[in-house]
Order: structure tokens, then C-alpha cells, then sequence
């Protein structure tokens, strides 16, 4: 089984500092992290390597940089790496996006075709869930979001079948493979990178593809130019108009402090007091 | 969104980037709802897209559509005349047995063709595992721009373009979106982000039968089975009226009992920020942000938490937004109505004892 695991290099805060004044965003001495719902996927992908073999390539998109996102998941035991990297690509929305990875998958597809293509639920930084989705339906692949738990898959036969979360309960879905899976967090342990994978990983050669070697052909689909959504402004929040009304504690007052809060909450809200009271009798 | 904003700055294009509607995509007219439902009921973030998509559309001057995808048995015609009591004009029901139970191949064909067919210019969904499944797939396959998790759309004067704000950089700032050369714009949107709009049950609309023409035989993937939550275990912090949150400031894991005490108090529900989920004090399903649930409550305590932008998108529109916090700079006291400046670990239980108390003396007083 060869399994493609799509992962992005995220800042490792999820938190970035802004500049209180300016705006703008302190990058500065932010650690570089794999995407934490990605490396729930590539467990996934080990674990059905582990009991059904095979092998598992990580592809991510990205600066050169992002070699280092590659490394740490050869190190948990991935077999190959590819980090399709290009200033072409720059700038690029999901759909952009998902053009480019799409294009790789099938490269890599030709080398050795693909079972499943996995990736996290969505990154930290982006937070749109909207990539793997746009993979999917590039590489006309059976789309499975939000796995919690891969009940079996069964290789004669070609089809997989997963628990899907959705709102108020759990689809059980069965599809053929090749399918693109995106996984939930928390669906399993992620393993500890071993001495002797540690060490393989670092001999272990990150293959880097620009545009071509990717296999992306359209260049007007890829990167800013590829991109129908525009940012057109960046801002923070504003304060609310209507000022807090804050009581600062004095040791001693922290009593006066929470009747006087109950006394204004329910002075702005008469009803909720009615509400509130009616629970606790009932 | 109430008004019109005020125009978006030119946005900084490079070369070869086209900015213009082409003059083929202008027909494109309308605002459309995804209507979601499942086992017999419409998921409520529909209701309050269409609350939405009424202001947009009005803003336009255009009609605001919802659209019905579901299985012949499903009831889709009671959902079309509640859409028209909460707002649409007109709806777009296809009806097919392959239909029938979420699944994303026979729905991103339906909505695809449907979108194909009659050219809406803006289509929202809610941001939902069914809404953001379909609405990347639709997306891609029409080759047009998607932005998810919106907390605020407006119409760009200028350009007539949907304006659609979203946390940015993990939620740390805000940034607007426009999709300006593609069609339809498409936007997701959290449940309760939107404000539930007034039922009107006078209200009637047209309704437009569509065809899907799908075999099942020809669908690669099948729903075997649905697998309810047990009810028990269902946190329901998404429409809770009252919500007690812990953040970091708590320090100690052990400390988040003292939210769990005052919620208890309250008969509320339990939230906590991004951090503290992370760190494994409490489930995943009590986040409450913009990777968490979005909530109104009518009251909001908040306790040790800083107020990031990432947290503050969920619950910024609770009626009442108390704050607790040792550091009077924090930016939760910002947009919080009422805030103590103090110790967190102090004054919960002070607040949980004044209201144990005074809710004792109300309900004596009641009984």
C-alpha cells in the first residue's frame, strides 16, 4: 500500500504576537512546527503501514525551510519526502494550493501509484479545512473529512471504510480506494521518533521539486495569480464603544466585588435572574 | 453587517493578476443559502445565514434563495416554507433518493449543477463538518474562491464584491476577503456567529423544483450507518445560555475546578480558550475561539483569559461578557461589559458563593 501523507510547516505558536502599535506580525524567533493536526494523519498512515506494509511519502508545499517539517516526519518513520518548493508558488490561496499538491500527488502517483492521501484536519495557521477537500476533487478521489477512527481497510478488495464525525454523531462510510482521508485530532498517539529513526532520517534525502518537476503545468492556476480570493485589508480588533465597568480588588474586597457584579448583571438582565432562579428550584 | 463599508482599498495586484469581472460572469445574480439538514431537522446555522443573506441581498437588490438537497421522504417542503418564514424569497429543491443522508459526491454534483445552472452571485454554507466538506469541493470544482469561518460579511460598494472578515494568522488579526474575478463568491460561516433572525410565518416564496439524475449504482461511496452521540456525553456549549470559561491564567489544571464550581452554580456550561485545551485540562468539544465554537450566550464569564482575537471571534457577541483578570491591560477588558481586575483563583470562589447565595434567597422568596 503506498499512502501519501500532505503536511504544511506552520509557526509553532498558534498565537502569533502582533505588534500592539503597528499591526503587523512579530515573526521573529517563532519556531517552525509541523501542522499538530498533520502529524495525527501520518500516525494514521504508519499505523496502516505497520499492519498492512507498504510505504508512506510526505509531500509538502512550501519554502525551502520547510525541509526541516519533512525531516521530523521521515524521522517518525516515513519512507520518502517531497518538498515541492517555488517562488511560483507564492502567495497561493486553497485553491491554488490544492492545484500544486494535487499536481505532485500525481507526479508521485506515477512513480509508484497511490492508495490513500492523507492529511490533518485542517493547519493551525490557515485554519480553512478547505485543502484537502480541493485535492480530492483535482484527483477526482473519494473525499472522507473528518475521520475519527479507520474501522478497516481491506486491500483484495479495494475499499476502505471509516467513522466519519458529523454534527450530533459518527458516519459509517465505505468507499473504494484511492481515496483522500482528512483526519481529526486526537484520533490516536503519535509515536516517538526512535535513535534509529532519528538517525535513518537524517541520511534519508529530501527530494525538492520546483514547478516543473512537480508536474504543475498550468502556470496561471498556481500561486498569487492562481488565487481568486484577494486580501484586501489586515486589521485588529476594535474596542467596544460602550466602556467596561471594572472594579479593581483590594485584598479585602473581593466579597463587596462579586455581590456588586451579581447586583449589576441582573440589574442589566432582569430576565436571566428569573431564568437562573427557576434552575435552581427545579 | 449593517451598513455598507466603507471602500476596501485597491487591493495590491501584481502583474498578471486580474482583479476586473469578466464581462461573462456579470449575469451572476442572487444570494443563496445552503439549507443543511439532517435525520429530519435543519441545523440552525441555516436559519442564521438566511437572517444574513438577507441583508446582503437587500444591500444588492437582488433575491435571496434557499437551496434544499434531500432525499424524496425527507421533508424538504416543510424546510422550504420555514426558509421562506426566516428570510428567502424562493427556493431550489432537489429531491433524489441518492440524496437522502450527507455524502459528499451526490451533493457537490447537486449543488455544482444547480450553481451552474441558475448563477447565484454569492453562496453561503455553515461552517459545519457537512458545510465545509461541500463547500471545498464546490468550490474547486467551479475554480472560484472560498473563504471559511467568516464572523462578518458586508458588500463592498465599490465593487459590489462580497466583503467577507475573517481571523487571520492563527486569529491573531482580522483580515477582509473578496473574490473579485470568479463566480459565485462562497463563504462559510460558524454556527451562531450570525444572529438568529425573526420568524415570520406569513411569509411565502416560490419554489424551484431541480433534478439530480444520479444513479446510486454509479456513487463509489456508502453511508452504512449513523451512529448518534449518547446524549449524555453531547456538550451543548454552542447554544448554552450561560457560559463559565477558564484560560491559562488559571495556571493549574487542577485550578479549572473553580470554573466547574461557579458553572455548576449557575447551571452553566463549562468553555475554556485554545491553551488550555491544548494542554489537555478539558475536551476538546468546551473550546470555545475561532478553531473552537462560536457562542451567545446571555452571559459569558471569563476567568484568566487574555482575550486573543482567536478567542475573542467566538464569544464576542454574548449578551453580557464578564471578565476576570489579574492584568488590568489585559485585551479582554477591551469588549467585556463588566470586568474585576484580581485574582482568578480568588475571586471565583467568591463569586460562586455570592451567587449560590443570593439565587437561594430569590428562589425562597419565589417558592
Amino acid at each position: 500500500m503506498h499512502i501519501v501523507v500532505c503536511v504544511k510547516q506552520v509557526p509553532d505558536s498558534a498565537q502569533i504576537r502582533v505588534h500592539p502599535v503597528t499591526n503587523t506580525i512579530m515573526r521573529q524567533g517563532v519556531p517552525a512546527i509541523v501542522n499538530p493536526y498533520d502529524l495525527f494523519a501520518l500516525e494514521q498512515a504508519l499505523r496502516l503501514k505497520d499492519e498492512h506494509g507498504g510505504s508512506v511519502t510526505v509531500l509538502c508545499m512550501g519554502p525551502p525551510q520547510a525541509e526541516d517539517a519533512l525531516r521530523r516526519c521521515l524521522s517518525l518513520g516515513a519512507d520518502e519526502a517531497v518538498l515541492v518548493t517555488d517562488r511560483a508558488f507564492a502567495g497561493a490561496d486553497t485553491l491554488a494550493t490544492s492545484y500544486a499538491l494535487a499536481s505532485a500527488i500525481r507526479t508521485i502517483g506515477r512513480e509508484q501509484s497511490v492508495d490513500i492521501v492523507f492529511t490533518g484536519k485542517q493547519t493551525i495557521d490557515g485554519d480553512t479545512a478547505q485543502v484537502g477537500p480541493g485535492v480530492a476533487r483535482r484527483l477526482d478521489l473519494q473525499l472522507l473529512t473528518y475521520v475519527s477512527r479507520i474501522v478497516s481497510v481491506d486491500l483484495s478488495e479495494r475499499t476502505i471504510v471509516v467513522e466519519r464525525r458529523a454534527e450530533g454523531g459518527v458516519q459509517v462510510l465505505r468507499t473504494a480506494l484511492p481515496c483522500l482521508v482528512t483526519m481529526l485530532e486526537n484520533t490516536n498517539e503519535i509515536r516517538f521518533a526512535g535513535m534509529d529513526e532519528m538517525l535513518r532520517s537524517a541520511r534519508c534525502e529530501v527530494r525538492k521539486w520546483n514547478r516543473e518537476q512537480a508536474g504543475v503545468e498550468d502556470v496561471a492556476r498556481i500561486g498569487l495569480k492562481g488565487s481568486p480570493t484577494v486580501v484586501s485589508k489586515v486589521f485588529g480588533p476594535k474596542s467596544r464603544t460602550e466602556k467596561a465597568d471594572i472594579e479593581v480588588i483590594e485584598d479585602s474586597s473581593v466579597r463587596d466585588a462579586a455581590l456588586n457584579l451579581i447586583q449589576k448583571i441582573f440589574t442589566r438582565n432582569p430576565a436571566l435572574e428569573q431564568d437562573l432562579v427557576e434552575r435552581t428550584v427545579s | 453587517m449593517s451598513e455598507l463599508q466603507a471602500p476596501a482599498k485597491k487591493p495590491a495586484g501584481r502583474a498578471g493578476r486580474n482583479l476586473e469581472l469578466p464581462e461573462h460572469l456579470k449575469v451572476y445574480r442572487g444570494v443563496w443559502v445552503f439549507v443543511e439538514h439532517d435525520r429530519g431537522a435543519v441545523n440552525p446555522v441555516s436559519w442564521e445565514l438566511l437572517g444574513e443573506g438577507r441583508k446582503l441581498a437587500d444591500l444588492l437588490g437582488v433575491p435571496l434563495s434557499g437551496v434544499i438537497l434531500g432525499g424524496p421522504e425527507e421533508g424538504l417542503d416543510r424546510f422550504a416554507s420555514e426558509a421562506w418564514a426566516m428570510g428567502a424569497d424562493s427556493c431550489f429543491v432537489m429531491r433524489d433518493p441518492v440524496l437522502k443522508g450527507y455524502r459528499n459526491e451526490p451533493f457537490t454534483r447537486g449543488l455544482t449543477r444547480l450553481v451552474e445552472e441558475h448563477k447565484p452571485e454569492i453562496v453561503l454554507l455553515g461552517a459545519t463538518s457537512m458545510g465545509r466538506d461541500l463547500a471545498g469541493s464546490v468550490a474547486t470544482t467551479l475554480s472560484t474562491g472560498l473563504t471559511a469561518d467568516c464572523t462578518e460579511l458586508a458588500i463592498d460598494p465599490g465593487t459590489r464584491a462580497l466583503a467577507a472578515t475573517r481571523p487571520t494568522f492563527g486569529g491573531s488579526l482580522l483580515c477582509t476577503i473578496m473574490t473579485l474575478a470568479y463566480r459565485p463568491q462562497m463563504a462559510t460561516v460558524r454556527p451562531r456567529v450570525m444572529v438568529m433572525p425573526r420568524r415570520d410565518p406569513q411569509r411565502t416564496g416560490t419554489l424551484v423544483e431541480a433534478r439530480l439524475d444520479l444513479a446510486e449504482a454509479s456513487i463509489v461511496t456508502k453511508l452504512l450507518d449513523f451512529l448518534p452521540d449518547a446524549t449524555s456525553d453531547r456538550i451543548n456549549l454552542t447554544y448554552a445560555d450561560v457560559i463559565v470559561s477558564g484560560g491559562k491564567g488559571l495556571r493549574k489544571p487542577e485550578n479549572f475546578q473553580l470554573v466547574r464550581d461557579l458553572a455548576t452554580v449557575l447551571g452553566a456550561e463549562v468553555g475554556a480558550t485554545r491553551p488550555v485545551v491544548q494542554a489537555g485540562w478539558v475536551e476538546t468539544e468546551r473550546q470555545v475561539g475561532q478553531t473552537g465554537k462560536t457562542v451567545r450566550p446571555k452571559l459569558y464569564i471569563a476567568a484568566g483569559i487574555s482575550g486573543a482575537v482567536q478567542h475573542r471571534v467566538g464569544m464576542e457577541g454574548s449578551d453580557i461578557i464578564v471578565a476576570i483578570n489579574s492584568d488590568p491591560a489585559a485585551p479582554i477588558f477591551d469588549f467585556a461589559h463588566y470586568g474585576i481586575v484580581g485574582n482568578a483563583m480568588q475571586v471565583l470562589p467568591a463569586l460562586t458563593e455570592a451567587f449560590r447565595n443570593h439565587l437561594a434567597v430569590r428562589a425562597r422568596r419565589a417558592a
